[in-house]
């Protein structure tokens, strides 16, 4: 799944704009570093509360008129919108990016009973277009070129062939998405914070569809994980002046709603989904990592991420986040191993807004969850076994001289292979410092 | 440097067996560096591993052992000092968890980089030493993040920017041309066991990287860590340009000293 070549380079060059425009907005807010502190207090607070905080949102929300539901996995998520859908008569939704719909699979259960789900946010829309996950939480549509979604274009929306322009090819998604708009029986959302002491819903967008969705059709559905809960609107404050300006480099979003209840004659529905959430919050050494308020940038400061691209993760959040989240809320083997791929540069700590410690956490996941064959078990046990000991590690380092230059030739079966793949093994100099240290002493040098 | 010769600090070296395997001179070079500023420097032969390789690859138990038995080894040392940031950083800031004792504490509040040691403990940025080359810094990533060599590009707070103790020290090397290096501090992609689990993109990265320290004009490139000096130097070899890997302490430990 690594894209290849120019295409790699125009990947990286792209995420890692995000990343020094987070730079700059920043260093021009000068409590930055101090926001991001309140920001972790508040964080951590509000997740050991969690269960109060829950129990006043949907009180007030309540009051406020919207239904709350609560779902207690994907599959649950998916029946209790279907439900609501079908009993209204809704066959045409609009939808707006939600990372917690991507990570359920609410759009293909839905479209295979035949609801028709567009997404209306102009990235998604894209990988929507093209029949592909999203391959950034920001930025759905970050891996694809100006060609490319001119093709798609083409082929999907009529536009004239070759056309490359930003501007035109903006403006034939708008009139597409407008007519999908105003046809649509309902609305599917998302949720960037839930407030408790309100019951308010607090959606962020750039291009306002959320918006136009809420107010369009009769039924309004949010989606939104445990974790969106904070306690007041003071809170808001904080976290809101550090989204954009992490995930875009924007001091604030263009687009930023606060939803109290439904409007007259329409609908509000809300489902709470924890999909694997309490279980992590019961982690003491992980439940941090919930604090996440997905802004992306620690996938836009990640080497790997910008390389990789956001497809080869295999699952729905990738970057470091992705990783730290993958062996709690994804379920498969591949995911569980996840939080091995990472250098460890810590870039992504040092960058998170909410200061989750993302790269001590995957150190923590690869100690107690990554499944480590038997293979990397015994070998580990014997290096263990073979440095623990000064005479058993003289002996090992004299083997290792004998190998070397066997171990630095290709063969099938080397252990040095995936190095040697792209890399050469170094010269192995004759003597061990220890062995020189000897002669040292011996010879009374300086 | 006479007040420093007159309280002779005793030093011991805690080589990594990586540094001792496969890059004895760099030990040496530490040895030679730490003479020359007047300290009294001891190696214990008994010593292997920290552990690091264990902790990052999440073998706990084998961590725990190496742990115990690196705390156990240095427990009487005033300083420890070691050229590689990154097993410094596995005993500042991982021994507390594997071992939660006092010992553990007390030995991580006592190992010291090298450069670090240098600046911070001896009191010098310079060490007397002569190397007349364009030369690029890697910063690398557990001495810049974790151990706090330098300033990530990351932090954002409002005060001007320190200069990294191992920029520090290279200013104060005579003939030296230090340059500028495009994304001073992303990562050069070995990550330990990243780079044999995911050897295309370990050196995709490392590939990056090497170009941007070729775009530099340096001739060499140094850093504090010997593994990710290894990983790019096998990566020049086999790509056939980009600058020569040289640790920190042989720079240091190069020209002819006071
Ligand atoms: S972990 Fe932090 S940096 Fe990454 S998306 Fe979440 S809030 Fe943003």
């Amino acid at each position: 799944m690594l894209p290849d070549g120019e295409r790699r380079s125009a990947h990286d060059a792209a995420v890692f704009n995000l990343r020094e425009k987070r730079d700059q907005a920043g260093r021009a807010e000068p409590d930055f570093e101090r926001l991001r502190e309140h920001a972790r207090a508040l964080k951590a607070h509000a997740l050991d509360h969690l269960d109060l905080l829950l129990e006043r949102f949907e009180e007030n929300a309540s009051r406020a008129g919207a239904v709350v539901h609560w779902a207690e996995d994907a599959p649950a998520l998916n029946r209790i919108v279907h439900q609501l859908l079908e009993s209204r008569g809704a066959r045409r939704v609009v939808k707006s990016k939600s990372m917690l719909t991507e990570e359920c699979g609410l759009n293909p259960y839905l479209e295979s009973r035949g609801v028709e789900v567009v997404d209306t946010d102009l990235g998604e829309r894209i990988v929507q277009l093209a029949s592909e996950p999203p391959s950034h939480i920001i930025m759905p549509a970050i891996h694809r070129s100006r060609e490319d979604i001119g093709a798609l274009f083409h082929r999907e929306l009529d536009v004239p062939p070759g056309e490359t322009d930003p501007v035109r090819l903006t403006e034939a998604a708008r009139r597409h998405l407008r007519s999908c708009f105003l046809g649509a029986d309902a609305a599917i959302t998302g949720a960037n914070f839930a407030v408790a002491e309100s019951g308010t819903l607090v959606v962020v967008t750039n291009e306002g569809n959320a918006d136009l969705g809420m107010s369009l059709p009769g039924l309004h559905v949010a989606c939104l994980g445990l974790e969106k809960l904070i306690p007041g609107l003071a809170d808001l404050a904080v976290l809101l002046r550090l989204l954009a300006r992490s995930a875009t480099g924007q001091p604030i979003s263009v687009y930023t709603s606060l939803v109290n209840g439904p409007r007259p004659g329409a609908e509000l529905h809300i489902v709470l989904v924890d999909n694997g959430r309490t279980r992590l919050l019961a982690d003491e050494r992980h439940r941090r990592a919930l604090g996440c308020i997905r802004c992306g940038a620690c996938l836009n400061t990640c080497p790997v991420y910008r390389r990789a691209g956001g497809h080869a993760y295999g699952f729905a959040i990738p970057g470091p986040i992705g990783l730290v989240l993958a062996p709690a809320l994804g379920g498969t083997e591949e995911q569980r191993g996840l939080p091995l791929a990472s250098t460890l540069c810590g870039s992504c700590t040092a960058v998170c807004p909410v200061k989750i410690d993302l790269h001590e956490q995957l150190i923590s996941w690869r100690a107690s969850d990554v499944p480590r064959g038997l293979r990397e078990r015994l070998l580990s046990r014997f290096a263990a076994a073979c440095l623990s000991s000064p005479a058993l590690y003289a002996l090992a380092g004299l083997a290792l001289r004998a190998a070397w230059p066997v171990l630095s030739r290709r063969w099938p079966g080397n252990p040095a292979g995936p190095w040697l793949a792209s890399r050469e093994l170094p010269t192995h100099p004759g003597a061990s410092f220890r062995a020189r240290w000897r002669d040292r002493v011996r010879g009374a040098g300086p | 440097m006479p007040e420093l010769a007159a309280q002779r600090p005793s030093v011991a070296l805690f080589i990594p067996c990586y540094v001792d395997q496969l890059a004895p001179e760099v030990g040496l070079a530490t040895a030679t560096v730490l003479e020359r500023l007047g300290c009294e420097v001891g190696f214990d032969a008994g010593q292997t591993c920290c552990g690091q390789p264990f902790v990052t690859s999440g073998a706990r138990r084998e961590a725990v052992r190496l742990a115990r038995a690196h705390v156990e080894r240095f427990a009487g040392a005033d300083a420890v000092v070691c050229p590689s940031a990154s097993c410094v950083a596995t005993v500042r800031r991982r021994y507390a968890d594997l071992i939660g004792e006092a010992r553990a504490w007390r030995l991580a509040s006592r190992t010291f980089e090298l450069g670090e040691f240098i600046v911070s403990r001896l009191g010098t940025s310079d060490v007397g030493a002569c190397f007349p080359h364009r030369v690029a810094l890697l910063e690398s990533c557990h001495g810049l993040r974790e151990l706090e060599l330098g300033r990530a590009s990351e932090r954002l707070d409002p005060e001007p920017s320190r200069i990294g103790v191992t920029e520090t020290l290279l200013r104060g090397v005579s003939g030296l041309e230090l340059r500028p290096v495009s994304r001073r501090d992303e990562c050069c992609g070995f990550g330990g066991a990243f780079s044999f689990g995911f050897p295309e993109l370990s050196a995709r990265i490392g590939r990056d990287k090497l170009r941007a320290l070729s775009e530099s004009g340096a001739e060499y490139v140094t850093g504090t860590d010997v593994s990710c000096l290894l990983h790019l130097e096998g990566l020049r070899a086999r790509e056939g340009f980009g600058p020569r890997a040289i640790h920190l302490a042989e720079i240091l430990a190069s020209g002819a000293g006071r």
